[in-house]
């Protein structure tokens, strides 16, 4: 199932002006605060209601202001997640949980419900009031009511932006299992570069109200003209694999016929992973460096050079492993006389790891210095 | 109990009849006057304000005099009013529509400041899970307000026990009919030896009166607890 989204929207000091395609998966709003993502979420929910613009689900069309058609929130069924969890606090978590189903026409599934609550990891929570409840535990009640309500997509505000990390790290799973378990469109808004090339299958990227580039995540992530949040945190995502485990600790990757190294990963051999390559973290050299501590280098083509108007630069290389991304000073990019089609090699300080299914393996999030 | 005499009796059990229905008839209005005044925005908004406080800054014999021209006998409502049977001046029905009204602004007061307390957050929240504007009023903010709905029917029915000016301008101080407690204790005071019945009542009007403050403010703090979840 395919979201469609056109939205204008006109605020004081602000214009709105998005279309974009979110598909099953995770499709990220990635973008500063600021940009429009909560407004084109809220515009979906039916809890704002823009100038003009359609959203749709297949044939299953929320908004028309074309044919005159606005349904109300409650005829949406959206799973809206939000950001302060906002459950009932009169309500047991129980009760929460099953809300959304004691006005739908269908009635309880007890293995869905009780599919959700194992998933979550919230069966001992059942009988508690939110208010005893800790910030990642109600986030996590938040997402099975939303999942509960049988939902045609969900939406989710910064579901982790009121939490420390301890408690990211412990919501983050559960949204890649949706990701991977679910077939409905999931919209995840977010301005943190680590959780969009962790989570998102498509991201779009917002500016001040505009989608400026939308695509496949690695390709949106790896293009140097997309930059959401400043040149300081982009950062590119492989796809790898891992290929074995060594006894030194190290787990090693294939990251398109190169290898990388880690440190150890709880995933069997064959695992795909995800990982992350912040363009801050990579050095770049003409030859092939020698006498390095560094253990992961990828060998590739200059592809493009975007300077800023500071001393940076960001170079995107071309590389068997994928697409990836290098912020440099100008000053060295012309020392290294870099451009487009001169060959390089990047020198990876930092790779941090998003395992593409936690569900398999419960291990910890790596992420190291190599 | 022996203590209070059969006229006594009577005021005290009259008192709490027409202070019982002032509060049940006035609850379901001002329930819709403070969510009106808490949630609505329309023109004319400060009139219904001012309406709704005024019982609260006339002087009483005011709103009794007031009530006397537009629901007596011969008013403009009181006239279609008992053309259907219904009758309010100089019986105990029109007790209770004066102790209703000098009541009605402390109800509306404790709904509105409970109503304002209720996150409108919630509300959307359950609205995308399903939940009609009607059934999110009452799986979500009647809930969450219900506290609040108590302390003040609490607070308007001491207010109407107490009721006295508006009362006795209204419907007089007939013994069994509109005499209610403070009338009775008016009347007491106005005959020679009356003092001891008058004070025996004005025992029963501050244990009354207390017990409806301090359950009030049970109810608050309990208000308190139940919107924080805990």
């Amino acid at each position: 199932m395919t979201l469609s989204v056109t939205i204008q929207h006109r605020f004081a000091g602000f214009d709105l002006d998005a279309r974009f395609e979110a598909p099953a998966g995770i499709t990220a709003l990635f973008g500063r605060s600021g940009s429009g993502k909560t407004t084109i979420v809220n515009a979906v929910a039916g809890l704002l209601r823009p100038n003009a613009g359609r959203v749709a689900a297949e044939d299953h069309v929320l908004f028309d202001t074309a044919r005159g058609v606005w349904l109300p929130p409650h005829r949406r069924r959206v799973g809206y997640i939000f950001q302060e969890g906002r459950l009932f606090p009169h309500l047991s978590v129980r009760q929460n949980l099953r809300y959304g189903t004691w006005f739908s026409a269908q009635r309880p599934r007890p293995a869905e419900e009780k599919r959700v609550i194992e998933m979550l990891g919230i069966g001992a929570l059942l009988e508690r009031r939110p208010g005893a409840l800790s910030g990642g535990e109600k986030q996590r009640v938040a997402i099975g009511r939303a999942l509960l309500s049988a939902p045609r997509m969900i939406l989710a505000d910064e579901p982790l932006a009121a939490l420390d990390e301890a408690r990211k790290s412990e919501i983050l799973p559960y949204f890649e299992r949706l990701r991977d378990e679910a077939s409905i469109p999931i919209l995840f808004v977010s301005h943190s570069a680590a959780e969009v090339a962790r989570l998102a299958t498509t991201v779009v990227a917002l500016e001040a109200g505009r989608v400026t580039r939308q695509g496949p995540a690695a390709e949106v992530l790896a293009d140097p003209a997309v930059t959401p949040l400043g040149a300081r945190a982009a950062g590119a995502v492989l796809s790898c694999r891992v290929t074995r485990h060594h006894d030194d600790g190290l787990t090693e990757l294939d990251a398109g016929g190169t290898p990388l190294f880690i440190p150890r990963l709880g995933a069997a051999p064959g695992t795909p992973v995800r990982v992350r390559i912040a363009a801050h973290d990579v050095i770049l050299s003409r030859q092939r460096p020698e006498g390095l501590s560094a253990l992961n280098i990828i060998s590739g083509r200059v592809q493009e050079i975007r300077s800023g108007d500071g001393p940076g630069t960001l170079v995107s290389l071309e590389t068997p492993a994928g697409r990836l991304l290098a912020r440099i000073t100008r000053r060295s990019a012309e020392a290294l006389v870099l451009a487009p089609g001169v060959a390089c090699h990047a020198v990876m300080k930092t790779v941090a790891v998003a395992p593409e299914d936690i569900g398999g393996l419960g291990g910890p999030t790596g992420q190291g210095l190599l | 109990m022996e203590w209070l005499g059969p006229e006594e009796w009577q005021a005290v059990r009259l008192s709490l009849r027409v202070s019982l229905w002032a509060t049940l008839f006035g609850l379901p209005p001002a329930l819709l006057a403070a969510y009106a005044l808490a949630r609505w925005r329309f023109p004319g908004k400060w009139l219904l304000n001012g309406l709704v406080h005024l019982p609260l800054i006339l002087p009483p014999v005011v709103t009794g005099y007031l009530l006397l021209l537009t629901f007596g006998t011969r008013g403009p409502v009181g006239s279609v009013l008992q053309e259907i049977g219904v009758v309010f001046a100089f019986r105990w029905t029109g007790a209770a529509l004066a102790a209703g009204i000098m009541a009605f602004p402390l109800l509306v007061r404790a709904m509105r400041l409970s109503l304002e307390a209720v996150d409108p957050k919630l509300e959307q929240a359950a609205a995308t899970l399903g939940a009609s504007r009607v059934w999110v009023f009452l799986t979500v903010t009647l809930p969450l307000i219900l506290p609040g709905i108590i302390a003040g029917s609490v607070l308007g029915f001491a207010k109407a026990m107490g009721e006295f000016g508006a009362t006795i301008t209204f419907v007089s101080n007939i013994p069994g009919q509109t005499q209610t407690l403070p009338s009775a204790i008016y009347a007491f005071l106005q005959v020679p030896g009356g003092e001891s019945a008058a004070l025996r009542l004005v025992a029963v009007s501050v244990a009354v009166a207390m017990s409806a403050l301090l359950l009030s403010e049970w109810l608050a703090r309990r208000a308190q607890r139940r919107v924080a979840g805990t």
